[in-house]
This record gives structure tokens, C-alpha cells and sequence, in this order.
């Protein structure tokens, strides 16, 4: 079994960005690339940023951080990714483009090299088979943010080697992460059961059952969840929740897994969670006001 | 506010002493009816129409059943209520207060005060099959069941990515598991007959856990 030392991130958006935090945190040489060196600036002051309040919190020295920010480094040139044993992916969650992104590291990484992808809907195996290596290709899904979550949902595709599985598996560990193994289905666990009991909360908004605040107090109350599922969608966007539940409902047809149309009226009328200031509730700087 | 209380026993919201239960005074303006024969204790109850509100224990039936339905203009100080309650374990601190389309706001802001005066979180939801946790709660439920016998994944790991990946204090399984099984198919398959809607349909397990129960 070949032992991981060096660890690629391709894509450093907020996933991209958290999974290279994890894994330089956790010891590992990282290389982070993106085509954009826009966002490999954004990521990079993101990164400090994070670092810097761990500092601030006491959870790492002055020193630790600068240990880790030097095995830490970012590119543009997707061949810097030569050197790793595993690669994440983590780009934009679609098939045309991961299967392009895949088959480029193909080419520029060695053939030991284990390709993750972190996607939270796609198929594993359907990613795979444009890989070039599907039998070492694996699905470790990390949740949001990945910098804090322990949680790493992890599938082998159908043609996934068990050596690669455990190796990967082996891998989430010593990241200090907290893997849970799935099969490679639409949403894996998390997303499975989390966008249609969305849905449904949604529809009963849409259909009078209650208004927001009351079903938010009752599912907090009655059950002990941290957040609501309206204020967690408001948090969440409900533009980010169209494209996760409509990529959910096309791979499965599963009728929760269908996007409420309260959801498409509230989108064009400018309503989509926190980050517009409205959504099942009002926002006014910090504050938040009624159902 | 001060209030009234019938009780008729047996009452699942209110099976042990609670602070809703020592506040009531002897004669009052409101009136709270508790346990298993409240509906026929609402029926008799003296000038009823004159009552600031009448609170009544529901199981799963709706608030029409006892108060009448008139094309969507129904509504009048008669509110239902239930505190949410998974199966065998303690009541939640959580009631649910159903209201009418035309219940008087004042009556809705009473129930809210003698609840909260108990200490009592509550949410008013509509005349609706399930109310809000039932209605929410029980697909999430079939659908985890059915995905256990599907093998996505462990029942460990199911409960583990849930409580791990959104903070909720208890993974599906071990919940029901905890409160019965047995619970959740009576729950789910009465709303599966109210509402004809396949993802209430009690799952395998709790069948299952429903045939050994009444072996």
C-alpha cells in the first residue's frame, strides 16, 4: 500500500480552500491548484485569516501556523500536482467539468495517485469512468465548512479497488477527520435526507400548515436540532438549494427530492436567505425579525 | 391569566405533574381540558361561548372534529393543543396549538400565555393532518428506515453522518429505536390514510416491529 505524503486540491473555492486547510493542518505537504489565480489569492487570504483566529483562540502557536503555511502552497499550473499520492477534487459540481479536470491530473500525476472527488451530488462511479483511473478513484464527500466539520461522507464507485478504499479511508483518519462509509447514491446520507426534509418544511410554509418561525421553534424544541430548517435555508440560499435539490431530484425522481415551486417565486422576487437581507425571515444588519 | 382545568385522565400530554397542571385555579375565564375523554368534557362544558379560550387536548384528530368546519370561515375560542411526544419517551417541552382560519387572535395570544406561563414552548400551526412535527418528521423517519434495509449505510453510520454532519442530538435509528418502532408506524400510518401519501407509508421495520408487538 503506498503511503500519502504529498495531497493536491484541485479547485480552491470555499470546499477546495477548507479541504487544504484540513490537510495542511493535519501535517500533509498540500498543493493547491486553480486555473484562476484570483481565487488562489482569495483562498490564500481566507486561509491566513482562518489561521489567525485559531492563533487568537489558542488551538495553534505562531509557529505551528507558520510550519503549516510553508507546506501550503498554491498554483495555476496543473502539473505542479506531478508530485502527489492523492489528489481531492473539488471543483464546480458538474459531470463535462470534473471529467475535464480528471483527465488532466491523469495525465500529469503518477499512476499511484488516489483521485477523490467532493462532490455532494454526482455519482462517484459516473465521475470515475472520465478519470482514466477508476479502479483508485473514491468519493469523500467533507461537509461546510470543511476547516471545522469532522464529518467525511466516503463511497467507492463500482469499479473502486478495496485497496484504494482503505487507503483513503486511512487517509480521512489522519487527517483527524471522522469518515462514514456510503454507498456512491444521489446525496450519499447527508444530502439524501437533508434536501427533501428541507422540502417538505418548505411546502408546508407554501401550504399554511405554520408559519416559519413556529415550525423553526418546534423542530428545535421538540427534537434539539441547532438550527430550524427555514432558518438553516435562509443560511444556507435558496439559490444554493435549487441547484443541490434539483441535481438530487434528477438522479433520483424521488417526489421530496422535488424542488417546491415557493422556492423558484421566492428566488426571482430577490428572496434568497440571509445574504439578500430577506428570506422566510427578515434581516436587518445582524438582527433577525418574524416569520 | 388565570385558568381553569378539566382533567379527564389518562392524558399523554400531561401524564406525570407539571407546572401547567398546579397553576390552574378553580373557576377562571380560560379553560384547559386535558385527557382522554376531553372531547365530551368540551360538549358539556357550562357557557362555553363566554370563555376567553377553551383549550383542548387533541390525540391525532383534528380541532374540526370537535368544533364543527364551515367552508374555511371556521374558527372560535375553542383551540386544540398536544404536547409533542415521540412514542414512549417524556413529553417534549413543545406544544402544538391549533388554530382556525378565523380564530379570534386574542384567543391565539391566550394559549400562547398560559403555555409560556408553564414554562412551555409553543407553535401554532393550521388544522392540518400531523400538524407540524408529524407531518415533518414522519417521511424523514420511513426514509431512513428504508435506506437501512437498502444498505446505504450502517445504521451507525447513518445516525453518526446526521448527528455529525447537521448537530442533531440523535441519529434517526437510535431514536426510534429509543421511543419504538412500534409508535412510529401508528403515527405514520394514520397520516399514510389521511394523506394517500406513499412517503408516509409505515417502512418495513416498524411493520415489522407493529407484528411483534401485537404477537
Amino acid at each position: 500500500m503506498s503511503e500519502i505524503k504529498t495531497v493536491g486540491v484541485a479547485g480552491s473555492g470555499t470546499m477546495g480552500a477548507g479541504i487544504a486547510i484540513v490537510a495542511a493542518r493535519a501535517g500533509f505537504r498540500t498543493i493547491v491548484f486553480d486555473a484562476r489565480a484570483d481565487a488562489l489569492e482569495r483562498a490564500r487570504q481566507q486561509t491566513e485569516g482562518f489561521f489567525a483566529k485559531s492563533v487568537e483562540r489558542g488551538k495553534l502557536t505562531v509557529e505551528q501556523v507558520t510550519t503549516i503555511m510553508g507546506g501550503l502552497s498554491g498554483t495555476t499550473d496543473i502539473a505542479a500536482l506531478a508530485a502527489c499520492d492523492i489528489v481531492v477534487e473539488a471543483v464546480f459540481e458538474d459531470l463535462k467539468v470534473k471529467h475535464a479536470v480528471c483527465a488532466q491530473l491523469n495525465e500529469v500525476c503518477p499512476p499511484h495517485a488516489i483521485f477523490a472527488s467532493n462532490t455532494s451530488t454526482l455519482s462517484i462511479s459516473e465521475i470515475a469512468s472520465g478519470s482514466g483511473r477508476d479502479e483508485r478513484f473514491v468519493g469523500m464527500h467533507f461537509c461546510l465548512p470543511a476547516q471545522l466539520m469532522k464529518l467525511v461522507e466516503m463511497s467507492p464507485g463500482l469499479r473502486t479497488s478495496g485497496e484504494t478504499f482503505e487507503t483513503a479511508w486511512d487517509f480521512c483518519k489522519a487527517l483527524g477527520q471522522i469518515p462514514v462509509r456510503t454507498k456512491d447514491n444521489p446525496g450519499f446520507i447527508l444530502n439524501y435526507f437533508l434536501v427533501p426534509f428541507n422540502n417538505d418544511a418548505i411546502r408546508m410554509v407554501e401550504a399554511g400548515v405554520a408559519a416559519p418561525a413556529d415550525i423553526d421553534c418546534a423542530v428545535k424544541t421538540a427534537l434539539g436540532y441547532p438550527m430550524g430548517p427555514l432558518e438553516l435555508l435562509d443560511l444556507v440560499g435558496l439559490d444554493t438549494h435549487l441547484l443541490v435539490a434539483e441535481a438530487l431530484y434528477a438522479s433520483t425522481h424521488e417526489p421530496r427530492a422535488a424542488v417546491p415551486p415557493l422556492v423558484k417565486r421566492m428566488i426571482a422576487a430577490g428572496q434568497l436567505g440571509r445574504k439578500s437581507g430577506q428570506g422566510f425571515y427578515s434581516y436587518r444588519g445582524n438582527a433577525m425579525f418574524g416569520g | 391569566m388565570l385558568y381553569e382545568l378539566i382533567d379527564t385522565g389518562n392524558s399523554r400530554s400531561f401524564p406525570a405533574a407539571h407546572a401547567l397542571l398546579e397553576k390552574a385555579e378553580g373557576h377562571a375565564d380560560a379553560v384547559v381540558i386535558i385527557g382522554e375523554n376531553a372531547a365530551q368534557a368540551l360538549q358539556t362544558l357550562a357557557v362555553r361561548e363566554r370563555k376567553t379560550v377553551v383549550l383542548i387536548e387533541l390525540g391525532t384528530e383534528a380541532l374540526g372534529v370537535h368544533t364543527g368546519e364551515r367552508r374555511g370561515k371556521e374558527g372560535s375560542n375553542v383551540l386544540g393543543f398536544a404536547r409533542f411526544r415521540l412514542g414512549s419517551a417524556d413529553p417534549t417541552n413543545l406544544v402544538e396549538v391549533v388554530r382556525q382560519p378565523r380564530t379570534p387572535d386574542a384567543a391565539v395570544a391566550a394559549a400562547k400565555e398560559i403555555f409560556g406561563a408553564a414554562g412551555l414552548q409553543v407553535s401554532i400551526c393550521g388544522d392540518f393532518d400531523g400538524r407540524i412535527l408529524d407531518r415533518l418528521v414522519r417521511p424523514y423517519f420511513n426514509a431512513a428506515l428504508r435506506r437501512l434495509d437498502e444498505g446505504l449505510g450502517s445504521a451507525d453510520d447513518l445516525d453518526k453522518t446526521l448527528e455529525l454532519g447537521l448537530g442533531y442530538p440523535e441519529g434517526p435509528i437510535k431514536l426510534l429505536e429509543r421511543t419504538g418502532l412500534e409508535h412510529h408506524y401508528d403515527l405514520t400510518k394514520a397520516l399514510y390514510d389521511a394523506l394517500g401519501d406513499p412517503a408516509y407509508a409505515p417502512a418495513r421495520r416498524a411493520r415489522v416491529a407493529k407484528q411483534r408487538e401485537s404477537k
